[in-house]
């Protein structure tokens, strides 16, 4: 009896596995995994070809993501909560300050010379670039000489070196040289203010740093450009300015506004010349009233304010000139804020109907 | 100059004697070609033989060092003066430029335009000789008319890396028959596609091939050139080594040089 029980054993089908005790049926053929509840299926067996639709998608865990998060917003925690407690501070009379009438006169006249000399600035640093980049020796040495000089002395001597310039000439006049055939003379002092002295100073030296920032991004575009252009019969003019300089851009820009916001704290130099801009304007106050931290504080936070600001438009000015660049533009901040608050919306009315 | 002499020879180019050195490396050693209005001239020849240089030559992007140039008897780049040649001003070579169409291995197009914008901007801003500038809504709409020749007017609004390179390149090629030239040139258009692109960009230069623009080429596409040419041009180091009909050039080459590059670079299913 036994020996014929082992026999039927031994022609009991192989697979051996968790169904083959309940199954009756022998043919091999459908051995569907799904069956085997997959923790259990025999290892080796290749499955056949499965639809995943149906599985759900476990995101992966970032456990020292959320480790380094928690140190840092512990750390800002912190910070956040030394200043406002800290009475030192004095935020009451920064706020007393921050909009307070020859502040924002002082305000209003940094961002007069950012921009004045800004544009100014980056108008003359292209005329440089170009005269770089020419064919012609005698324009390409005056440019190098210019920036040469320009960036190898400081700003403040620059600027006072301006402001004097009544003491090393007295008058200046417009006439034809070695004659005394003048059209026009005026005393120097009265020409240069100190107005004129901190625009003619902070253009000159941000000419001479533009300069090499706008060739630089003229020699990242590609010569076929130009040849291509050329060859269509596109005029020398529009072929820098509609060709190679939007191309450009992409190069100029990130930079540009790293000088622009520079620009912005560097006429706070413009204090030398007692020129009541922003800077200089708290400095007066603190000096009369004491007050010495609230007040650079105030300067600070507009400080931050424009940068801040400046930082939008860069966001906005790179965007318009990536196009083309990449294959499809990137979401904007608000598109995306949009984006998710409308699938994060969507996404709970999908759990609430469950 | 007269409308009636334009109309007999639009589009001779006449090369004599071309030299070209870049520093010490004379790049063309005196070439000497001759392509009839309406004609099809390919250039074939293994890589450095100057056929790029010679096709830059003929719209003047390289100054040749001796020898001339002459489009329907016209100079390139020169004009004469009793017995000088003055060098002819920007404005001047610009002219003659819009005369003469060329598509590059790159395609070159402008990466910040649309495709729509690369066909429109030269038209608008290009001096032509003897025709006015076209206004910016008659060159969009010459723009969309070239688009659609080229199977792309769908693709309008597309910047060319939103194209693929047979579609690029097929924009190219709009881009260069926008100014009406009586001369196109093409420089390898094919050679930096994928191979199942590239008939899309010979098919539309077959049809060109019809049309009464002279066209001259440089391809390694032998096929096509057996199709499409009048000439087949076989230039090695700076030189014309032989030239004739496809017929001839390919089935019965005179030459060694000829022969031997034939060997290499045509496939032997080709060779009868
Ligand atoms: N701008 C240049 N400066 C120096 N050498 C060049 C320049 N352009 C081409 N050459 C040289 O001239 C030769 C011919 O080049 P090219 O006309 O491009 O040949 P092909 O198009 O037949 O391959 C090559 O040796 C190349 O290196
Ligand atoms: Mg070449």
């Amino acid at each position: 009896m036994s020996s014929t029980a082992t026999t039927v054993a031994q022609s009991a089908p192989e697979p051996v596995s968790a169904g083959a005790g309940t199954s009756t049926t022998e043919a091999p053929g459908p051995v569907s995994a799904p069956e085997n509840g997959g923790a259990g299926s025999a290892p080796g067996t290749p499955g056949p070809a499965t639809d995943y639709a149906d599985y759900r998608v476990v995101p992966a865990r970032h456990p020292w993501r959320w480790v380094g998060t928690a140190v840092v917003g512990l750390g800002v925690l912190g910070i956040a909560w030394s200043l406002a407690t800290n009475p030192r501070w004095e935020w009451g009379v920064v706020a007393q300050w921050f909009t307070a009438k020859s502040i924002v006169d002082g305000l209003l006249e940094t961002l007069k010379l950012t921009a004045i000399s800004g544009a100014l600035g980056f108008v003359l640093g292209f005329v440089l670039a170009l005269m770089r980049l020419s064919a012609s020796p005698l324009l390409l040495s005056v440019s190098w000489t210019f920036s040469w000089i320009f960036r190898s002395t400081p700003l403040l001597v620059q600027m006072l070196l301006w402001y004097n310039l009544g003491y090393l000439y007295e008058k200046i006049s417009l006439g034809l040289p070695f004659t005394d055939v003048r059209f026009f003379e005026v005393q120097t002092t009265t020409l240069i203010s100190q107005f004129a002295a901190a625009v003619l100073g902070l253009t000159l030296n941000q000419a001479a740093y533009s300069a090499e920032i706008i060739r630089g991004g003229i020699l990242s575009v590609d010569q076929g450009q130009l040849e291509a252009a050329a060859a269509l019969g596109i005029p020398a003019w529009r072929r820098s300015t509609r060709i190679v300089l939007p191309q450009a851009m992409r190069a100029i820009l990130p930079t540009a506004f790293n000088e622009i916001i520079g620009l912005v704290k560097g006429t706070s130099i413009v204090y030398v010349l007692a020129y009541s801009e922003l800077f200089y304007t708290v400095q007066v106050i603190y000096n009369r009233t004491q007050q010495v931290l609230p007040l650079l504080l105030v300067a600070t936070l507009w400080y931050v304010v424009i940068t801040s600001v400046l930082s939008v438009f860069q966001y906005y000015i790179e965007r318009h000139y990536s196009r083309g660049a990449v294959r499809s533009l990137p979401l904007t901040p608000l598109q995306k804020a949009r984006k998710f608050l409308s699938t994060h919306a969507t996404d709970t009315r999908a759990k609430g109907l469950r | 100059m007269s409308t009636a002499t334009q109309e007999t020879t639009r589009g001779l180019v006449e090369i004599t004697k071309v030299r070209k050195s870049f520093g010490a490396v004379e790049v063309l050693k005196g070439v000497s070609l001759t392509v009839e209005p309406g004609g099809v001239a390919v250039i074939v020849g293994p890589s450095g033989s100057g056929k790029s240089t010679l096709l830059r030559t003929i719209n003047h992007l390289e100054k040749v060092d001796g020898g001339f140039i002459a489009i329907d008897g016209a100079l390139v780049g020169y004009g004469i003066r009793g017995r000088r040649l003055h060098e002819l001003r920007e404005k001047e070579i610009l002219k003659q430029r819009t005369e003469i169409g060329m598509v590059f291995q790159n395609f070159n197009l402008f990466p910040h335009l649309t495709a729509l914008e690369n066909v429109a901007e030269a038209p608008v801003v290009a001096p032509r000789a003897g025709k006015p500038r076209l206004s910016k809504a008659a060159a969009r709409e010459r723009g969309l008319e070239l688009l659609d020749r080229v199977g792309l007017k769908d693709r309008a609004g597309a910047y060319p890396r939103q194209l693929s390179g047979g579609q690029q390149q097929r924009v190219a090629i709009a881009r260069a028959l926008a100014l009406d030239p009586k001369i196109l040139l093409f420089d390898e258009p094919t050679s930096a596609l994928d191979p199942e692109l590239v008939n899309e960009v010979l098919d539309v230069i077959r049809e060109l091939a019809k049309s009464s623009t002279t066209l001259v080429i440089v391809t390694h596409e032998m096929g096509f050139a057996r199709d499409v040419a009048d000439t087949v041009v076989f230039m090695d180091q700076g030189r014309i080594v032989e030239q004739g009909t496809p017929q001839a050039i390919f089935t019965n080459p005179q030459e060694e040089r000829t022969r031997s590059f034939f060997s290499k670079v045509i496939e032997p299913a080709f060779n009868i």
